[in-house]
């Protein structure tokens, strides 16, 4: 038989950080009739796994573990009487927004949204992505994978750890392993500077004499039933090993963190368009996607820092949601301005932006590519260069943003496109 | 007192066992790992060769056509994923067209229906994505592709269901004639036994040479191919299985779509003396997207999910070994089985238990008491919505999934665990229902799968290993190793 098609107004696919506050603010603007979708069997997304504090510091100037963040966002979900349906994982989403999605529950289920916000984070990239050579034994994780084991589980996924990659969860894990009794002999990193933040450097691997080795990679793994050791080799400005420079680390276990990607399998099939750079959504002001209605939020739209981002994006993104469940139609479409990422800035999102549609203000987050000392962030309005801002320090481990005016643009009708760019002076 | 012993469970043995079953015989396989499909027969191409390759009037030549042909008739009753897709040898010189044709004779002389040379514009046609000094092709309608892993555990699963006994983790140590029978220690364990084959892959040599004569020696070199694995997203780079005609530039590799909806990309030939050397290298890697290049523009090698390297059970004189060896009556080689031992397997296993049959003067089973068949495992990603939520309705365990990326459900999970074969393991798991074999590698799906291990077989999580002993995924529990300090009653040092 065909599943029966139910009609419902925002339909949220993810019940991590991202959905929940996504959800939240679409009820809040008042759309009441919000579905949440998430495929565990509990709301708060991989957050129930980090059980580290140091989230929440912009959000409620607290410092919070995993689980405290989201149990903020799970009871004001719950004082809303905001709809969840758990253990149900959304099979596709097509063009016209029709959710499917399967449950033991209720089988699979067919809902025809008004809206639909995407929330579906994003996966470690893994080791076979890598290619790296040797065998295949027992005892390599990614470092999400062993933090589930470790801290939902309980159990100990090795004694004798090298960690490749020095990804916030990977530089994290490194602490963890530490205090449940396990050695870390060092974190290897291909590129010349950290893909963390450096409150985790400090905290997780300065604070515990964990070498971090920057252009280093490992180019071997050794052991066929289980990990033996690792060789790790320097690499050169184009990220080849250099012969010579091979060091063996006897150990038990290799932990990845190597990348995160955003989780887009259910976008690409419905058609949405994606950024190669992000790998997520391309959006314009409204976190809306390149299907009318289809909006996206969190680390499916592109990898944050930290969580307080992903709540505040989300809560843009739901609020959008809900007015567009609420309007009868889709707007009329409206002057539409580019907002270009150049000389060290890697992406922004949105990437576009209408003045007739935009808020006050619009927060545009992007990323760096490389280790900026004393540089500007400079935003051109055409020719016209509107912000000219220094940081000390920009890496691509941390997010930036700028702020963009409603009324700067208003008062520059011809501008058509914007560009965000680093500059020395 | 066994009437066979079949060493190695393998494609090849449990092709001989399944086929054994139809006989009133009581047949063991034992297996030196600790699951079916362990060795060469899991790190392949995954091809089902048409059978142009060999020469004519070789055991290859002429297993490789009737494995073929029954392959295709094997999964309807067998319910293992194969798609007769074809294959296309491409001819990238002008100068190398004679070799297209030559190839082609012998293929016809092989019996394979449907060859055909085709030029390059058909041949683009059929494959956007060819290179651009492509001139021409072999079409061979009958080649395909085939889940290794589903074949083997179905030959298996099918033998055990009609009383084959399958022992694991019992490698042989000794095999010795006494009077009218032969001992065969696996495991630590002595067993009997009228007639034994010899199945055991890159270790066929030294079960061969436990019982062959000085002159009769056997040498089996392992050679080794590395591969990458491409996601999904890839797996329509081709429709056909493409190889390259073999040139003065070397053999070339072949790009491929898998059953599992995969892009296969290799692999190398290299012989090395370990016969447990799976690992991949650098060189080999980069061998790989070299050559992949002469036969398929751009193969999207960044899509990669993984990279393995198998070994290849090479002998000399390059044909299978099969028959009863010389001065051991009863005992049986079934080696040197390489490409295309594969396809071959159905052939062999006919072949092979024939054979014993003969010597034992086994008596074919009563009318209907074999059953031929074996349940598959269904597929979710093959399956459209409504066929899905009827499965629901039955069993709402296909409604919880543990492998998104392979969407894998609880219920297949449980379904292959109460099988005969056994899976303990994660990659036993995996070879049954492909769950951690998508992009993410197992990362989202193995804790769930640990899960699903302790529930269904009672393991203790710390059992729990990758693919047998010494490969446990866990090493204890949280600060089992931390000790407290120790103190005496009056707070001072101890």
């Amino acid at each position: 038989m065909t599943a029966l098609l139910e009609n419902r107004s925002v339909v949220i696919v993810g019940g991590g950080p991202a959905g929940l506050s996504a959800a939240i603010a679409a009820y809040e603007a008042g759309e009441h009739d919000v579905l949440i979708l998430e495929r565990d069997t509990q709301l708060g997304g991989i957050l129930n796994q980090c059980i580290h504090n140091g989230f929440g510091l912009h959000t409620f100037k607290e410092e919070l573990t995993g689980p405290e963040y989201a149990a903020r966002y799970i009871a004001r979900a719950d004082e809303l009487g905001i709809e969840r349906r758990l253990g149900t994982m959304v099979m596709d989403i097509s063009a016209d927004r029709i959710v499917t999605a399967v449950s033991a529950e209720r089988g699979i289920t067919r809902i025809q949204a008004s809206a639909v916000v995407l929330a579906m984070g994003c996966r470690e990239r893994p080791r076979g992505a890598l290619a790296t050579p040797g065998y295949r034994p027992a005892g390599i994780y990614s470092a999400g994978t062993a933090q589930r084991l470790v801290n939902i589980e309980g159990e100990l996924p090795g004694r004798e750890v090298v960690i490749l990659g020095s990804g916030d969860i990977g530089l994290i894990m490194a602490r963890r392993m530490t205090f449940e009794g396990a050695h870390v002999a060092c974190v290897a990193e291909v590129m010349p500077y950290s893909g963390g933040l450096k409150r985790n450097i400090v905290q997780c691997l300065d604070d515990f004499g964990i070498p971090l080795l920057l252009s280093h990679t490992v180019v071997d793994i050794e052991g066929r039933d289980r990990v033996e050791a690792v060789v790790i080799a320097e690499v050169d400005e184009r990220m080849k090993p250099i012969p010579g420079t091979e060091v063996r680390y006897p150990c038990d276990t290799l932990l990845l963190s190597v990348g995160l990607l955003p989780e887009n399998e259910l976008s690409r099939a419905a058609g949405v368009e994606l950024s190669p750079v992000t790998r997520g959504p391309v959006v314009n002001e409204s976190l809306e996607t390149s299907i009318p209605g289809v909006f996206a939020c969190g680390n499916v739209l592109h990898v944050h820092d930290l969580v307080d981002y992903v709540s505040e994006e989300a809560a843009a993104a739901g609020a959008c949601a809900a007015k567009y469940a609420q309007e009868a139609q889709a707007a009329e479409p409206a002057p539409r301005i580019t907002i270009n990422a150049k000389g060290g800035v890697r992406y922004t999102v949105p990437s576009s932006v209408s003045p007739d549609r935009m808020d006050d203000t619009l927060t545009v987050r992007f990323r760096v590519g490389n280790v900026y000392r004393d540089h500007y962030v400079s935003v051109y309005y055409g020719d016209e260069r509107v912000q000219h801002r220094k940081k000390r320090v920009m890496a691509p481990g941390e997010m930036e943003q700028v702020t963009l005016k409603r009324a700067d643009l208003l008062k520059r009708p011809d501008v058509s496109s914007i560009t965000i760019t680093l500059e020395e002076e | 007192m066994f009437d066979v012993i079949v060493i190695g469970a393998g494609v090849s043995g449990c092709a001989i066992a399944r086929e054994l079953a139809r006989y009133d015989a009581r047949v063991c396989v034992v297996e030196r790992e600790e699951d079916v499909c362990c060795g060469t027969s899991k790190a392949n191409s995954a091809i089902v060769h048409a059978g142009f390759d060999a020469q004519p009037g070789t055991l290859m030549g002429k297993l490789n056509a009737e494995g073929n042909r029954l392959m295709y008739e094997w999964a309807k009753d067998l319910n293992f994923g194969v798609l007769p897709i074809g294959s296309l040898v491409v001819c990238v010189s002008e100068s190398d067209l004679a070799g297209l044709y030559m190839l082609l004779e012998r293929g016809e002389k092989n019996g394979v229906p449907g060859l055909r040379i085709i030029d390059r514009k058909e041949l683009l046609e059929m494959e956007p994505h060819i290179a651009d000094k492509a001139v021409a092709a072999l079409w061979a309608p009958t080649g395909g592709i085939v889940d290794p892993f589903g074949l083997t555990v179905a030959l298996a699963e099918n033998a055990a269901s009609n009383g084959v006994e399958f022992r694991f983790n019992a490698p042989v140590t000794t095999v010795s004639r006494d009077g009218d029978h032969w001992c065969v220690t696996a495991g630590g364990e002595t067993l009997q036994t009228r007639a034994v084959i010899n199945a055991a892959g890159v270790y066929a040599d030294t079960i061969h040479n436990l019982v062959a004569e000085e002159d009769d020696r056997l040498t089996i070199v392992p050679r080794k191919g590395e591969y990458y694995l491409l996601d999904t997203t890839a797996g329509d780079y081709v429709h056909h299985t493409v190889f390259m005609l073999p040139t003065s530039m070397g053999k070339g590799v072949l790009v491929s779509p898998t059953v599992h909806g995969n892009l296969l990309v290799g692999p190398t030939a290299t012989d090395i003396d370990n016969k447990e050397g799976t690992n991949t290298t650098a060189l080999g890697l980069a061998e790989v997207a070299l050559k992949s290049s002469l036969t398929v523009k751009d193969v999207p090698l960044r899509e990669v999910i993984t990279t393995f390297a198998g070994l290849r059970a090479h002998q000399d004189k390059h044909d299978f070994v099969i028959g009863e060896v010389k001065g051991a009556p009863g005992f049986f080689d079934c080696a040197a089985i390489e490409s295309p031992g594969l396809t071959s397997a159905p052939a062999i296993g006919v072949m092979v238990s024939g054979m014993v049959a003969e010597a034992l003067s086994l008596s074919q089973k009563p009318e209907g008491v074999f059953n031929p068949t074996r349940p598959g495992v269904p597929n979710l990603m093959n399956m459209d919505f409504d066929e899905w939520d009827k499965l629901c309705q039955e069993n709402p365990a296909y409604g919880n999934i543990i492998c998104r990326c392979c969407r894998v459900s609880e219920a297949q999970i449980v379904d292959v665990m109460h099988r005969t074969p056994t899976p303990r393991s994660l990659d036993a798991i995996k070879r049954r229902t492909s769950a951690t074999m998508g992009r993410c590698q197992g990362g989202f799906c193995t804790p769930k799968i640990m899960e699903l291990l302790v529930r269904e077989l009672g393991m203790s999580p710390q059992e729990i290993t990758k693919h047998g002993p010494g490969s446990e995924l866990l090493v204890g529990t949280n600060k089992d190793h931390i000790k407290a300090p120790v103190q005496d009653q009056e707070g001072g040092e101890a």
